[in-house]
């Protein structure tokens, strides 16, 4: 019961975040110099036409008038159009989010597969050899630009030893229109489609690498510490003293108290994620959010600057939400005292 | 009179750190019999911790290393035994009480959980056979047995929802899961409040007397051991300074140094002794 208020509690919070984030951004695209309807019209567009343009697009109104109207199409779910691609924001959106969307989950998960072993690793051998090589590769993983990595990454896999492909997210040969929910992985799973998935995946490998390596190294590192502060506890040294034996001391006595830190890691570096995961996606061609959103705003196409924005605002709020509710699942001391407050 | 549980002899440790090398036990001998209630009291730095970690194996090595005597228990020298061996005794014919209830307990598993999974690898060290339901059930047991009025819901919370005097007999219900005959408790309930404490050393020799184990306290306050204790140990600087029947060490102390630990026992009555002994640097 008391969990539900607390998610509830959460919920109220993150709409209140969303809606501070829909008036920044509404208020620094306009302030921002720049004329939609000039740019969209191109120079040889006469005064009148602009000006029609601007009155068809409400630009004259005043600004909150413009920000309400922007609510209420929010409201019911509509974003407005787009001028640069002459369609419905939501429809560009609903095809290229599902790519970015897919990107940043595979490297999530790359990031924890391998950061959270790569910890204990060396929480457990710590000041020895395997330590030493986690911590290297942690340094170097953070210090690369994600970018330069891409690049790296494409040319050694990609031409050097020519296994992985480089670009896009299907071969041209594979002939698959994309399912209900636009997320290869998952549509393919759902119909079946064993080759498509296998390609799929494939395609995945080179920029999700690219993209996680540095929250790798993170929550690798994060990991490592946590750990290593937790063997220090009483409980851990309990355990050993009644014979818990070492793999499970390591595993559950010692991994699951330490797991809180690098989960929040995640949440804040989440943010940087994403503004990797456009670079990346320039790099592999990838066909996300990215060239989308980078085009609107060298466009000043304000519709599709707030799509892009109010999606990824969305999409951040919610995985700290989710983080929230996996914090509290892995540590009752979360929930209990929330409770309380 | 028959050969003492424990008997520890000519017991020596050593640390090592950067490069120096520290003896910090000396030879400590030292006698708990089958349903002995004895003290080892001292101050801190003089080496009980030391003794205690060395009698139940958890002694870091290194840097410390064991460089004499014998720990005999059951007239078997721990300290030769093959490891599989003493790992059948450690936490289950002889088990010790943690100190801190509050960072003794894993704060993100249930009290059950911890307790059953201890008891798991208790039955499967010593060939016991045990399905999960009579794990729980002798978890419940234990936990009625350190007088939780409701074992059913102390065994179903996380640490941070019982007090420390709750906690304390916890950690005390999961020294006695695999039934010790000797039990080892390191400054039982220092942690806590006087009055919680109290109870606990009132619930510990309550458990010897009823459940015939032996007790090895060990503490740095003799009030504590006053109350408790038949026999006491008192030691200093890495060797027993004196060893007597706890009537005895307190009507005739013999060593200056318990003198000493007397007098810094604090007082509810009357004016306190603080110096009135000589006291030693």
């Amino acid at each position: 019961m008391e969990f539900l208020s607390f998610l509830l509690r959460r919920v109220g919070w993150s709409l209140l975040v969303l809606v501070g984030l829909s008036m920044v951004i509404f208020f620094i695209a306009r302030i921002v110099p720049g004329d939609p309807a000039r740019m969209a019209l191109g120079p040889t567009a006469t005064a009148e036409q602009v000006e029609a343009l601007n009155d068809k697009l409400g630009l004259n109104k005043p600004i909150t008038v413009q920000y309400a109207y922007f609510v209420g199409g929010l409201a019911q779910g509509d974003l407005g159009r787009s001028l640069l691609t002459e369609r419905a924001v939501n429809d560009d959106i609903r095809d290229t989010f599902p790519a970015t969307f897919e990107l940043v989950f595979a490297t999530i998960f790359m990031a924890f597969v391998f950061g959270v072993p790569m910890g204990v690793v060396a929480a457990n051998w710590k000041d020895r050899w395997p330590d030493t090589a986690v911590r290297l590769f942690a340094i170097f993983a953070a210090v690369t630009p994600s970018f330069f990595l891409a690049i790296l990454l494409q040319v050694l896999a990609g031409y050097v030893l020519g296994v992985l492909p480089t670009t896009g997210r299907l071969s041209p040969d594979v002939v698959y229109t994309a399912g209900p929910t636009g997320l290869l992985i998952f549509d393919s799973i759902a119909q079946g489609r064993w080759d498509v998935l296998g390609d799929a995946v494939r395609h995945l490998i080179l920029p999700a690498t690219a993209l996680a390596a540095a929250t790798t190294g993170q929550i690798a590192r994060i990991t490592r510490a946590s750990m290593i502060d937790t063997s220090r506890q009483d409980y851990i040294e309990a355990a050993r003293a009644f014979g818990v034996p070492g793999w499970l001391r390591l595993f559950k006595y010692n991994l699951r108290p330490s797991f809180v830190p690098p989960l929040t890691i995640l949440g804040l570096e989440f943010a940087s994620l994403i503004g990797g995961a456009f670079v990346v996606e320039l790099v592999f061609a990838w066909p996300g959010m990215a060239a989308y959103g980078i085009r609107t705003i060298l466009q000043k196409d304000l519709n599709a600057v707030m799509g892009v924005v109010m999606v990824s605002g969305v999409f951040f709020v919610t995985v700290n939400l989710v983080i929230d509710i996996l914090v509290g699942i892995v540590d009752p001391r979360v929930r209990i005292r929330g409770k309380r407050t | 009179m028959t050969a003492p549980l424990l008997s520890i002899r000519g017991l020596k440790v050593r640390f090592t750190a950067y490069g120096q090398v520290n003896e910090v036990l000396h030879g400590v001998d030292l006698d708990v019999p089958a349903r002995g209630n004895v003290a080892l009291v001292g101050e801190s730095g003089s080496g009980k911790s030391v003794t205690m970690k060395a009698i139940m194996g958890l002694l870091r090595t290194p840097p410390a290393e064991i460089t004499g005597g014998q720990i005999l228990f059951r007239g078997q020298d721990l300290l030769t035994m093959r490891e599989r061996e003493r790992l059948k005794l450690r936490g289950t014919a002889m088990s010790m009480v943690f100190q801190d209830p509050m960072s003794s307990l894993n704060p993100v598993f249930t009290i059950r959980d911890q307790l059953a999974t201890i008891l798991k690898y208790a039955d499967r060290r010593l060939g016991r056979d045990r399905s999960r339901a009579q794990r729980l059930a002798r978890v419940h047991e234990v936990l009625a047995q350190v007088r939780m009025r409701e074992p059913e819901q102390v065994a179903a919370a996380f640490p941070i929802m019982l007090s420390g005097g709750m906690r304390q007999r916890v950690l005390i219900a999961m020294a006695l899961l695999s039934e010790p005959e000797l039990l080892i408790a390191d400054e039982p309930g220092t942690a806590l409040d006087v009055t919680t404490q109290a109870q606990i050393l009132k619930l510990l020799k309550d458990l010897v007397a009823e459940r015939g184990l032996a007790l090895l306290m060990i503490t740095h306050n003799l009030g504590v051991v006053r109350e408790t204790a038949d026999r006491v140990y008192v030691m200093n600087k890495g060797t027993i300074v004196e060893s007597a029947t706890t009537g005895a060490i307190f009507a005739h102390p013999r060593e200056e140094y318990t003198r000493d630990l007397m007098a810094a026992v604090p007082r509810l009555t009357g004016g306190h002794r603080y110096g009135t002994q000589g006291g030693r640097a």
